[in-house]
């Protein structure tokens, strides 16, 4: 299953991108569809941080981890580089399970 | 002048392939093999996508949610080619590798070439694109093994380290009101839909909030 998925992602992935490069550039140029494919990958990231964060099965519950990104929130909000931020909630997140 | 751009190039490869050692620790925290990691980051070969992939398979999603999520995040990889190729003026094999390397990062370095002349912007493009594929397939394969030795994720904190990374790709998009009002309704829809949708399908859901705000909105 896990190997389907990888595959399935990989061919689409390379597509899309072969695709940019091969089709007249006019399809891509309306300006609706240029805003619908920038504020996409804003929407469907911020999906992923809500789900990671807060969800587990189908329950939404608040933990260790979600402690953790908190904190990485916290340490992006004062201009912390990206391997910081993830340490920081890491970090936070295994402290707390030591606890 | 190029010396310049090679070193604009070779730090950003770095930087983001330093975020492949996040992704081969999240791959394993979501039971791929260090193998699998290893083939998404030389296949898929597009950060977001790859995060997305382990994102929904870790939250007990379906192999077609974690595809769909992944490949709705990938079309921005179709714009930044169209942005590419009237620049890259590739043809054949050239293409094909140029196709795979087309990623925010490559795009992002040549773009900001603009002004400085069409080989300019090839160099930024070529060494961004190169730089940043060896690093991230590196750094990926260290990260699943280091993640593989340290045993339990959850006493690492790899818990938390997988939404902390999301949330760092998500923090640049937010430089306008629109965006974080994007990425608000977006965290509100999803949570929201987290007791009644299988793992996975809220993520896809959330594709409506960009949509709606692009169709039905104001015609700017």
């Amino acid at each position: 299953m896990i190997w389907s998925a990888i595959i399935a992602t990989s061919v689409v992935a390379f597509m899309l991108k072969y695709l940019g490069q091969a089709v007249p550039a006019a399809w891509l140029e309306n300006a609706r569809i240029q805003k619908f494919a920038l504020y996409l990958p804003t929407a469907l990231l911020a999906a992923l941080v809500a789900v990671q964060t807060l969800g587990s099965e189908k329950n939404i519950v608040f933990d260790a981890r979600s402690i953790g990104v908190l904190v990485a929130g916290i340490a992006l909000f004062f201009k912390a580089p990206f391997p910081v931020v993830v340490l920081l909630a890491a970090l936070t997140s295994a402290g707390i399970h030591q606890i | 002048m190029s010396r310049a751009i090679l070193r604009d190039s070779l730090s950003v490869a770095l930087t983001v392939g330093v975020y492949g050692i996040a992704f081969g620790a999240a791959a394993v925290e979501a039971d791929l093999s260090v193998l699998q990691a290893c083939v998404l980051s030389l296949l898929a070969f597009t950060g977001a996508s790859q995060f997305a992939v382990v994102g929904v398979l870790g939250a007990g999603g379906s192999a077609l949610s974690a595809f769909t999520a992944a490949s709705l995040l990938g079309i921005r990889n179709s714009f930044y080619g169209l942005r590419m190729a009237p620049i890259l003026q590739v043809k054949g094999a050239k293409r094909i590798a140029a196709a795979q390397l087309t990623i925010d990062e490559s795009t992002a370095v040549s773009v900001a070439q603009e002004g400085k002349g069409l080989s300019e912007m090839r160099l930024g493009f070529w060494a961004t694109g190169i730089g940043v594929y060896i690093f991230w397939n590196l750094f990926t394969l260290l990260g699943a093994l280091g993640a593989t030795a340290l045993g339990d994720p959850a006493a690492w904190g790899l818990d938390a380290a997988v939404p902390a990374a999301f949330l760092g790709l998500l923090w640049p998009r937010l430089i306008s009101k629109s965006a974080r009002i994007v990425a608000l309704i977006s965290i509100f829809l999803c949570t929201l839909l987290i007791p009644f949708a299988a793992p996975g399908v809220p993520v896809i859901a959330c594709a409506l909030v960009p949509f709606i705000f692009a169709f039905v909105g104001d015609r700017k």
